[in-house]
């Protein structure tokens, strides 16, 4: 194995003449004038946020804070559901009466039965209607917002940025963990480049957006 | 000013009316030109083709043939592109620090000939009457390396009694690349195809250019399928004075 | 050394087999379709980033800063990488590649494994390893998945099977998944796709992967994906191989904010792809506990060398030239003989191959310049094009005729004396053919011209001559 690394870097190192200790600099030096920071107000980015996720067939339910457990329970009775996983760490508060929530069991059969998971998120990103996971500890793991048909996902406003930069950022902060970016519910236009939703992942996505 | 013309190894021989009317249209505007008869090829074929080596005596051989010209027009957005884009490498490539300098030397001089009208002289009408239904073929060299623009369009619409119509996809390739016209010919021939559709769509009677080798090929195509459109290069309408071209006298 | 692209060392000529494809009018609606489809959304997310030139100029500078620096972003990858837990292997060629992927398969004793698109698999022919070892590899892609099951070749980068139509999908599921019926909607073949690879994504212990992009700072890989099997594949089961060239390193989680705006607009006219997943090493109590990179050099090494060259290896397989290219347009991929196919495929695959192989690929091509207008890093296609063509004439390779044919123009354009005798015998030649200005026919090999177009006769007059009678009627 190793023969193979050295061979790979000397064959590297005769085509470039090998890396410079001014590598920082010339990484630095790269030119960066794209649009980084965000220029809407917190209403806008709202606004485009729910727009995007409009776009691909979300739906948004809105809530007040602390009124979190409503819009669940009207998300699931929209959705004739009674039941969800839920990962270890959700609040309690948000978990409403009258319905069923499952710490997740072990086996991907388990989960594959279920109703729907509930999760909250990480950050949102208006630009782009994205939706990003972090499965850290105690947040859900990646199975559980995979196999699942239905995902319920709260996302409060002052988690959301506008663009994709400004979402990077608070990502490189949890970078060490599994981390999912969702953007719509599944889709493939490989059949005569019509776009199809919902081939694996869940097919229908609800959002609850705090504000 | 004094204007030399490079007329491009393939207009000298099979479009000498292209460079009889570019002469016509810049005298008119007042502008003596000179016709320097040592010039031959910029080298674009050969370079395109890989033969570089062959190419380099071809740049060599310009770059000496218009040493001290003030302008160089040249109706032909492909030998202009290898002019600018590639001697600066061949140069380098070299090692020729005379060559090098001799190249940088003449590239601000370098004009294709609608950058000439509308760049150099400042001038989009030329007083031009061609009573046609035009449609404007852009050239990938023109399109995409000198980035022309709008100057074509411009100059056309000066013409008197000429209609310009819209081509549907204009911007694709024609599919004559130069020596691809021949050694991929059966693509070469779907992307004509291509071509044609949308020119007789466009309902044009004529389409026009600022490169005889589209033109060459699209008529080509036109002239085969008896399609009753046909390709004029955009100097010519420049130079007409009626719905004959005017030869310059 | 067994580098290869695929099968690309036996493919046709592309003329040969372009010719082929030209004529199958089935497979160029479909492509002429599909790729009109995608060039709109393009077209429709590009315009509205009033960054999308600085995206472009930063995602190219990155690239090309990394490639400068290979040898140690691949090294901190590697560290990183280890350091969380996974493991990292180096491949000098495809069989390496090979030999070490189903060595760690075999280590699990697993007879069947799900994949998640990596062309870098086709590459070096992974699937054929794997069956040679008695393991089955199902593909998850849903179009891989229709080339897989109706035993064709893929021919595009993003969209596999995108020379397919609704009904000729719809009759491979039917014959390869024994179902009894299915509706004819592409819904109807998604939502059968769905059922037939569900149980595999729940059951199959070991997954192979490749990676859009690979973080060195972090040791993080990234998958860019929209089906949902790329989530499936990398976090359900319990050993995961990501086969990784080592040109997809990116300095650092950072540069990710470049790629995943340019990436998706790019290959699917999307503001975001649906799925994203990053991760790092190996997480307790969440994914694969077992996770090995094999980073694959194949030739790359060879593409590093020319620095002329070298931003080929800047392509972060978008897809979006063979969507903008009007050969690839009139042939679909299958023509270009490789899994790399359309213009990156064209100065790709023959570079793999240190230029023995596929030496017509570069000629595939009419220069237009449409590929480098599109293309998310600034790769200079049509550049690079000429310059592998002048390597393929260096190394003897061109047709023989040609080179005479070339040598012949040379002399002739030597000087105006040359040209003009030239001239002249081209008029007398031409008599037999001439009719009205205009000839229709010639014989030979000049007949690739007039096969399909008309050429206009040579006139009696130059440009030259007519200049040199009016300066001596002047002077007169």
């Amino acid at each position: 194995m190793s023969s193979a690394r050295n061979e790979i870097l000397e064959r590297i190192r005769d085509a470039t003449g090998g890396t410079t200790p001014g590598r920082e600099a010339d990484y630095a030096a790269v030119p960066r004038n794209y649009v980084r920071q965000g220029s809407l107000s917190q209403e806008a980015k709202l606004e485009l946020l729910v727009d995007r996720l409009h776009d691909y067939g979300a739906t948004v339910f809105h809530a007040r804070d602390g009124e979190v457990d409503s819009a669940v329970a009207a998300a699931l009775r929209s959705r004739g559901k009674v039941s969800l996983l839920i990962p270890r760490d959700l609040p309690r508060a948000w978990m409403p009466d009258g319905f069923h929530f499952f710490r997740e069991g072990t086996s991907y059969q388990e989960v594959d039965l279920s109703e729907g998971v509930l999760t909250d998120c990480a950050l949102a990103i208006a630009s782009t209607g994205s939706i990003v996971l972090r499965h850290s500890a105690g947040a859900a793991r990646r199975a559980l917002t995979l196999i699942p048909d239905y995902h319920l996902c709260v996302i409060f406003a002052a988690q959301v940025v506008e663009t994709v930069p400004e979402g990077i950022e608070q990502m490189k902060a949890f970078a060490g963990v599994p981390i999912t970016t969702i953007a719509g519910p599944s889709a493939t236009a490989d059949i005569e480049m019509i776009r199809v939703k919902g081939v694996h992942g869940p097919r229908t996505l609800d959002v609850i957006l705090v504000a | 000013m004094q204007i030399s013309l490079f007329i491009t190894c393939y207009n000298d021989t099979l479009f000498p009316q292209t460079g009889k009317a570019v002469v016509a249209v810049l005298e008119k505007l007042g502008h003596p030109v000179e016709f320097r008869p040592a010039q031959t090829c910029c080298g674009q074929m050969h370079y395109n083709t890989g033969y570089q080596k062959e190419a380099l005596p071809m740049m060599q051989h310009f770059l000496e043939v218009f040493r001290g010209a003030e302008v160089v027009c040249i109706p032909s957005s492909s030998c202009v592109a290898m002019i600018r884009d590639h001697y600066p490498k061949m140069a380098e490539a070299s090692g020729d620090a005379s060559l090098k300098r001799a190249v940088k030397n003449m590239l601000p001089r370098i004009f294709e000939f609608t950058e000439l009208l509308v760049d150099k002289l400042e001038v989009t009408d030329v007083g031009a009457f061609f009573p046609h239904t035009v449609a404007l073929h852009p050239s990938c060299h023109s399109l995409r390396s000198l980035k022309l623009g709008d100057r074509p369009a411009k100059l056309l619409g000066s013409v008197r009694g000429l209609t310009l119509v819209d081509l549907p996809d204009a911007e694709e390739c024609c599919g004559f690349g130069g020596t691809f016209a021949v050694k991929n010919a059966d693509v070469s021939a779907a992307m004509l195809s291509d071509k044609v559709r949308c020119l007789l769509n466009s309902g044009a009677e004529i389409c026009a250019a600022v490169d005889n080798s589209c033109l060459m090929h699209i008529g080509g195509a036109l002239s085969r399928q008896r399609a009753g459109v046909r390709v004029v290069h955009l100097a010519e309408i420049l130079a007409s004075q009626g719905s004959q071209r005017m030869m310059a006298e | 050394m067994s580098t290869y692209v695929g099968d690309a060392a036996d493919a046709p000529k592309f003329q040969t087999a372009a010719k082929k494809l030209v004529g199958d009018t089935q497979v160029r609606y479909n492509v002429k379709r599909a790729t009109g489809v995608i060039r709109k959304k393009r077209a429709k997310v590009v315009d509205e980033m009033p960054d999308w030139e600085q995206l472009r100029e930063s995602g190219h500078q990155i690239k090309q800063h990394v490639l400068r620096h290979l040898d140690f972003y691949l090294e901190q990858f590697e560290t990183a990488c280890t350091a969380a837990g996974g493991t990292v292997h180096w491949a000098r060629d495809a069989d390496e590649a090979n030999t070490i992927i189903v060595g760690l398969v075999k280590a699990q004793q697993a007879k069947e494994v799900i994949k998640v698109k990596t062309m870098t698999s086709d590459e070096i022919r992974l699937n054929k390893a794997l069956e040679a070892a008695g393991i089955t590899p199902f593909e998850t892609d849903l179009a891989d998945l229709i080339v897989q099951l109706g035993e064709d070749k893929p021919s595009h980068i993003v969209v596999p099977a995108l020379h397919r139509n609704r009904s000729e999908i719809r009759q491979i599921f039917l014959d390869k998944m024994n179902l009894t019926e299915l509706g004819e909607q592409p819904e109807d073949l998604a939502g059968a796709a769905r059922l037939y690879l569900r149980e595999k994504f729940l059951r199959v212990p070991v997954a192979i992967s490749g990676a859009n992009f690979a973080i060195a700072e972090t040791g993080s890989v990234c998958v860019v994906e929209s089906e949902g099997n790329g989530r499936m594949c990398v976090s359900l089961p319990r050993v995961l191989i990501s086969l990784i060239g080592i040109e997809k390193i990116i300095p650092t989680f950072q540069d990710l904010e470049v790629y995943l705006q340019t990436l998706p607009r790019s290959a699917t006219g999307e503001r975001m792809n649906p799925y994203n997943s990053i991760w790092t090493g190996v997480t307790p109590e969440d994914g694969p506990q077992e996770f090995h990179v094999v980073l694959l050099d194949n030739g790359r090494t060879k593409v590093l060398a020319d620095r002329e060259a070298r931003e080929t290896l800047d392509c972060i397989r978008c897809g979006a030239c063979l969507n903008a290219c009007p050969v690839y347009k009139q042939t679909g991929g299958h023509a270009y003989g490789s899994i790399y196919g359309g213009p990156i495929g064209a100065i790709l695959t023959p570079q793999l191959q240190s230029m023995e192989h596929s030496q017509t690929l570069p000629y595939a091509s009419s220069l237009c310049g449409a590929c480098y207008e599109v293309c998310p890093v600034k790769i200079n296609i049509p550049e690079i094009l000429v310059h592998l063509r002048n390597k393929v004439v260096e190394r003897g390779d061109a047709p023989w005729e040609e080179r005479m044919a070339m040598k012949a123009a040379a002399y002739v354009l030597e000087s105006p004396e040359h040209m003009e005798r030239a001239r002249k015998l081209g008029r007398i030649g031409q008599i037999p053919f001439a009719k009205n200005g205009v000839i229709h026919h010639l014989p030979g090999g000049l007949d690739a011209w007039t096969g399909v177009r008309d050429l206009p006769a040579i006139p009696k007059e130059s440009f030259r001559d007519w200049w040199a009678k009016r300066e001596t009627e002047r002077a007169l």
